[in-house]
């Protein structure tokens, strides 16, 4: 058939016209993304995880949260009524990876932080069909072990690499910010300074130790809480 | 290294590398049921949460990637990499490029990155991008595994002694060389230390989502979606022991295909943060790939053009065809879904999931069921699988179980999209999001039996290719009968 012939006697040829076939596709929708300002909307009010909120997301990432829960609540009326404002892109923008997840087996959390007490978000990780008995979530009351931190800095630094604006005193501070966010009546002036609204104090009742629980649930209690909705115009975000 | 034909168990007319394909095969199966029984026993801890026994190592969100995994990537995979291996060599008149060696480097290689990789979900080592899980380490162990497997493709195809590459083969190098591309873009990420397993992604935000779903889309697109069309043009036409149907349209459902699958991506992120002329492209090119895919369709059902009565007396090739069957039904469905408005009921529910299904074990299972029934009793040197009525079994207690699992997840689903949109006459949010969950059980308890039911399926399987394997051959059953009744 015309010159189908020569790519089917010719095996570069072949690959060569099945790589260009398949990348056209991927560059033009990809690429914008990095190129059109309006993408990310102008917002007041994010900011990079704090090393705590960092390493509970990790956890989150750990454990498969993402598998039941999304992070994106989308224009509709009845969403926006259970879950709250719908998402923004700015709103995951130093999110790597991001967590918007595919399915809703449970809630949306994009804004569920705040939303409930920690002692609530303790009790109901560490046994959820005692708080919510239609639940299906596993317990996870094996989280009530010591955090491990010890590398929290070079997790800030990774991050900076790949575009996260962490500081260099973010970074210097990394481990005195995550022992002061869970401890309660501890200093947290230059946490609060680096990290506006992050949520202080023990998370999961047991004082003496900074567990994954404390790092979990600093987590949750501040997803969805950082951009300041009452600064916010759509029009404005987009540069309009 | 061409090796000269040898006297050995199973003196070939010619010198292919058939003993790598045996492996293949045996370790599909292995991690067939494997990935299955995962699959069941996620199924009921939806139904039964008891099931995650309180252990961090079973719970859902644990176990739920090395499913996915285990069939699409351990399952799927040593299909496609084994079937490919036996086509290519058949097609092109020649043995493997890099001779035994390299090619049992790739299968060990890719073993041992599916033990790393399955092993790391139960710890909790995931970079989180579904059907993208294994960190870095396991990822660059891949890309080495892959870049060989398509030197092996390449090489293998560049000494044919045929003048022509079949089509079959455009299938396979289209989806060795799109994976590659897909999951290296996908997988960039930088290591938080050399000698630990955690990495950030270099992506963040709507940019990774999309990137990722650019990748997820496709690897539904190119691994078993192009992948497994290799194995239709191969063994359909070779067991209905006809031409395929229309070479011209072989010509236009590859490119179209391979062209618009790509785009489809941002069909996974309708009505999200992003920027919705990406979401339309991504939907219009959804409902464009209906096409090609329905092409697809024909050209290898038609194959069986004035053969129609063997579906009837063969079991191997009736696995085939429902397979190409249930890839019309999915390719129908998911352009349906794709569309923003059906899109907005449908997505975060188990419609999705029964979408995938109906795609992962009505088509990619059953082809894959046709092909190791042909090919078994071909490479350990039987005329036929040690039983066509067994075969017969598997087919109709795995096509049940479909039937339950896609039904009850189509239900389930549009359900409880349903109840969240749901507005009393008060006008407030009539269902409470528990309520919705507690609503969803019955169905669960359904899919788990029809998941049951497919496992149980593909051990009579596995039976059958057991007695195969050993040579042996059952009675046929008409003479017993007949015996019996003769004595009575």
């Amino acid at each position: 058939m015309w010159k189908h012939d020569s790519l089917e006697k010719n095996v570069l040829l072949l690959l060569v016209a099945i790589l260009v076939t398949v990348a056209i596709g991927g560059i033009v929708e990809i690429v914008p993304l990095f190129t059109i300002e309006s993408t990310i909307e102008k917002v007041q009010g994010m900011r990079p995880y704090s090393p705590l909120e960092l390493l509970g997301r990790n956890i989150y990432i750990r454990e498969g949260c993402y598998l039941c829960h999304s992070q994106q609540i989308r224009p509709f009326r009845d969403e926006v009524e259970r879950y709250g404002h719908y998402s923004l892109a700015a709103e995951s923008m130093y999110d790597h990876p991001f967590q918007w997840g595919s399915k809703r087996t449970g809630p949306d959390l994009a804004r569920v932080g705040g939303k409930y007490s920690n002692d609530w978000q303790v009790g109901h990780l560490m046994d959820p069909r005692a708080l919510v008995p239609e639940s299906v979530m596993p317990s996870y009351a094996f989280l009530n072990r010591p955090l491990a931190y010890g590398d929290i800095a070079d997790h800030l630094r990774t991050l900076r690499t790949v575009g996260v604006p962490y500081t260099d005193d973010m970074i210097a501070n990394a481990e005195t910010d995550l022992v002061a966010q869970a401890t309660a009546g501890a200093d947290t002036g230059g946490l609060l300074a680096r990290y506006p609204k992050a949520k202080t104090g023990d998370m999961d009742g047991d004082p003496a130790a900074i567990t994954e629980m404390d790092a979990l649930v600093a987590y949750l209690q501040m997803l969805g809480t950082l951009v300041d909705f009452s600064a916010y115009s759509p029009d404005f975000a987009q540069g309009k | 290294m061409i090796t000269a034909p040898q006297a050995g168990p199973a003196v070939k007319a010619q010198p292919y590398n058939d003993d790598i394909v045996r492996l293949f095969t045996v370790a599909a199966v292995f991690w067939g049921i494997a990935g299955f029984t995962v699959g069941l026993y996620i199924a009921l801890e939806l139904a039964f949460p008891g099931f995650n026994l309180g252990l961090e190592w079973v719970n859902f969100g644990r176990l739920r990637p090395v499913h996915t995994s285990a069939v699409i990537f351990a399952f799927g995979g040593n299909v496609l990499i084994g079937t490919s291996f036996y086509v290519v060599q058949r097609t092109c008149r020649a043995s493997l490029w890099g001779g035994e060696a390299l090619a049992a480097f790739v299968f060990w290689g890719y073993q041992l990155f599916i033990v790393i990789a399955a092993t790391g979900y139960l710890m909790g080592i995931t970079q989180s991008k579904e059907y993208a899980e294994p960190e870095w380490y396991a990822d660059l162990w891949l890309t080495i595994v892959w870049v060989v497997y398509l030197g092996i493709y390449l090489g293998t195809i560049a000494r044919r002694k045929e003048p022509h590459i079949y089509v079959a083969n455009w299938f396979y190098l289209a989806f060795i060389v799109t994976i590659a591309m897909l999951h290296i873009v996908n997988n960039l990420a930088v290591p938080v230390s050399l000698f630990g397993t955690k990495s950030y992604s270099a992506f963040g935000g709507v940019r990774d989502a999309l990137t990722q779903w650019w990748y997820g889309h496709n690897a539904v697109g190119f691994f078993l979606t192009a992948g497994f069309l290799g194995l239709m043009y191969y063994f359909v036409p070779k067991r209905a022991n006809r031409p395929i149907y229309s070479y011209r349209l072989s010509i236009i459902h590859f490119w179209s295909l391979i062209f618009l699958y790509i785009w489809a991506g941002p069909h996974h992120l309708h009505y999200t943060a992003l920027p919705e002329w990406a979401q339309t492209l991504g939907m219009t090119f959804s409902i464009m790939l209906w096409m090609p895919s329905w092409g697809g369709m024909i050209n290898g059902m038609m194959t069986l053009a004035g053969a129609w009565d063997k579906l009837r007396t063969d079991p191997v090739l009736r696995f085939m065809i429902t397979a190409v069957a249930f890839y019309g039904m999915s390719t129908f469905e998911g352009p349906l879904m794709s569309i923003k408005s059906v899109n907005a009921l449908s997505h975060y529910t188990d419609w999705t999931i029964g979408h995938v299904h109906s795609g992962a074990l009505g088509w990619v299972a059953f082809i894959s069921f046709g092909a190791i029934y042909f090919l078994l009793p071909r490479l350990w040197g039987r005329k036929e699988v040690y039983s066509l009525r067994l075969v017969s079994y598997h087919f109709w207690i795995a096509t049940l179980g479909i039937v339950l699992y896609i039904t009850a997840m189509w239900v389930s689903g549009i359900l409880q999209g349903l109840m969240w949109r749901a507005y009393d006459s008060q006008g407030f949010l009539e269902y409470s999001f528990a309520e919705t969950v507690a609503a969803m059980h019955p169905f669960y308890v359904i899919r788990a039996l029809g998941g049951a039911l497919f496992l149980a399926g593909a051990l009579v399987m596995v039976y059958n290719l057991w007695r195969t394997a050993r040579g042996d051959v059952e009675a046929p059953a008409p003479a017993v009968a007949t015996a019996a009744a003769a004595g009575r």
